[in-house]
């Protein structure tokens, strides 16, 4: 399929090569024999009922999963060309490049400008005004920055839940990713909050590849440019049941259990 | 009914808190009120510049006393904490659940338990004999390392344990080394707990006497260096009110203990505060 050019050539969001991944949380197998080609510079949906991987498969592309004892990955995932799981590659900053965004929104405990300036920080940018405009940059992208220009210095613990996610949205584009997963970011999300990280994404994906996993199939029809929808198999493994553009998966299913899926006849 | 009855032991279950919150708080008054009202008047300026003369009435002040046990939590906190805080960071952050690490954990659980005296000897003989450092503040220091250091871990790998795993995920995700995720993120939010810790051994530390006897001595002499010996106020108590018919002093001597523990406190919570802000960087 050759349907997956959205924005030109003058994107600098990463392109991600999917293939033949297996993925085991030490003998059960969590994910069986994916292939999927994601989209510079779009938003691709992972959906499917609860269980069927599609976390997991977000944690592999930035390596999170690194952190579970006894994982184990068969295959490869190439961002760019490049396969992040090789031996030469620096997690650390292959998560620099691929930034993710959680589930609760979980800003650290400090000033909403130190929330910011963290990444920046710990990679070594030092001086007051550099980090000074990528806050007030960061913040902007997030389309955040008009609320909380006047309280930098408050703790980020004080917004609200829809502000603190969009913080911490700015907090993963503060260092400039090509790519940014987000975990259900708007599972804890009024709709009114839902709809402005909605609006959002919308914006980014001109310049960033953006991958979201989400319960909320609404969302994926509204917000994604393709959608790959994720079922468990008889023995608990995930697997890729069908991808494609958002349109042809919500409109003209090729696969009987998408169609049932998205109709709401079960998950 | 079953309301009434629901509701009636509801009633009876904050009977027994409020009761138990009460005689705790009565208890701390009761005591800290009758040392201080026993122990104050015998506070003047001359008891708390001279050192103690020694005779059976007690003559003198508790100068030496004073200062031998300052310079004796001093010397413990320096070598105490960071030995503390890096293991507890260990065991929280770095240890492999496996074999080893239970052991570690079994022999830091049981160390804990084990009789202050017992740390005593050993330190008598370790640091007073083998090592030859005699008795002085230096083998009471490190003998109070040993006694308090599992309390010390515990306590501080229970508050980085509860540093929320999200900050963690957070940290890591925007591409930061695990130490910087430590040091950035989870050691500033655990310093409260660290705090608690710290707390809970300067007052262990300032109420020991047997083991400190065995290692420090009993000279109410003025130290002058880390390898002299010294008294400190919990044993100058103890000798006061066994040796001496000074009950007074005693009263006195233990008032004193007892605003120094409430200063170095208060203290403690304000430099922490002051090192949490720089640790986050906030200006």
């Amino acid at each position: 399929m050759t349907i997956y050019n959205f924005n030109g050539q003058t994107c600098r969001g990463g392109k991600i090569k999917v293939k033949n991944l297996n993925f085991y949380y030490g003998s059960f197998q969590a994910l069986r024999d994916i292939n999927l080609d994601i989209p510079g510079c779009a938003i691709t949906a992972i959906i499917g009922p609860s269980g069927c991987g599609k976390s997991s498969f977000l944690r592999l592309l930035n390596r999170m999963n690194d952190l579970i004892y006894g994982s184990r990955i068969e295959g490869s995932i190439e961002l760019d060309g490049n396969n992040i799981f090789d031996k030469a590659v620096d997690v650390v900053e292959l998560r620099k490049n691929v930034g993710m965004v959680f589930q609760k929104p979980n800003p650290f405990p400090i000033s909403i400008f130190d929330n910011i300036a963290f990444g920046p920080k710990q990679h070594g940018k030092k001086s007051k005004i550099e980090l000074e405009e990528i806050v007030e940059n960061s913040l902007k992208q997030a389309a955040l920055w008009e609320e909380v220009k006047d309280k930098l210095g408050q703790s980020a613990l004080a917004l609200s839940g829809g502000q603190q996610q969009r913080l911490c949205i700015a907090r993963v584009l503060s260092v400039e990713p090509q790519v940014i997963l987000m975990d259900e970011p708007c599972s804890a999300l009024d709709p009114m909050a839902t709809l402005k990280i909605e609006d959002l994404m919308r914006t980014l994906a001109k310049n960033y590849t953006i991958i979201i996993v989400t319960h909320n199939m609404q969302q994926a029809a509204r917000v994604s440019d393709t959608t790959a929808f994720f079922m468990m198999e008889p023995d608990r493994a995930g697997s890729l049941v069908e991808y494609g553009s958002t349109s042809e998966i919500f409109t003209n299913p090729k696969d009987k259990r998408t169609e049932d899926y998205i109709t709401g006849r079960f998950g | 009914m079953r309301n009434v009855s629901a509701k009636q032991t509801q009633k009876l279950a904050m009977a027994g808190i409020w009761g138990g919150g009460m005689i705790t708080l009565l208890l701390l008054i009761v005591i800290i009120g009758y040392v201080l009202i026993q122990g104050l008047p015998g506070i003047n300026w001359e008891f708390l510049t001279t050192n103690p003369k020694g005779g059976l009435s007690g003559e003198g002040g508790i100068l030496s006393t004073v200062v031998s046990t300052l310079y004796l939590i001093g010397v413990t906190l320096v070598l105490l904490v960071p030995i503390g805080i890096g293991s507890a960071i260990y065991l929280s952050e770095y240890a492999p659940n496996n074999r080893l690490t239970r052991i570690i954990r079994y022999g830091i659980e049981t160390l804990a338990g084990i009789p202050s005296i017992i740390f005593g000897l050993f330190g008598y003989a370790l640091f007073v004999t083998v090592l030859s450092f005699n008795f002085s503040i230096l083998s009471g220091a490190l003998t109070l390392v040993c006694l308090l250091l599992p309390t010390m871990i515990t306590t501080t790998e229970e508050a980085l344990k509860a540093v929320s795993y999200s900050y963690r995920e957070a940290a890591l995700a925007l591409g930061t080394t695990k130490w910087q995720m430590i040091s950035r993120i989870v050691l500033p939010s655990a310093i409260p707990g660290i705090v608690t810790a710290v707390i809970l051994c300067i007052g262990r530390a300032i109420g020991e006497t047997a083991c400190l006897y065995v290692t420090m001595g009993g000279s109410a002499a003025m130290p002058s260096s880390l390898l002299e010996g010294g008294r400190t106020l919990s044993l100058h108590v103890f000798y006061l009110a066994m040796e001496t018919n000074a009950m007074d002093k005693a009263m006195a001597t233990a008032a004193v203990l007892i605003i120094i523990i409430i200063l170095i406190n208060a203290l403690t919570n304000l430099l922490a505060g002051r090192f949490q802000k720089r640790l986050k960087g906030i200006s």
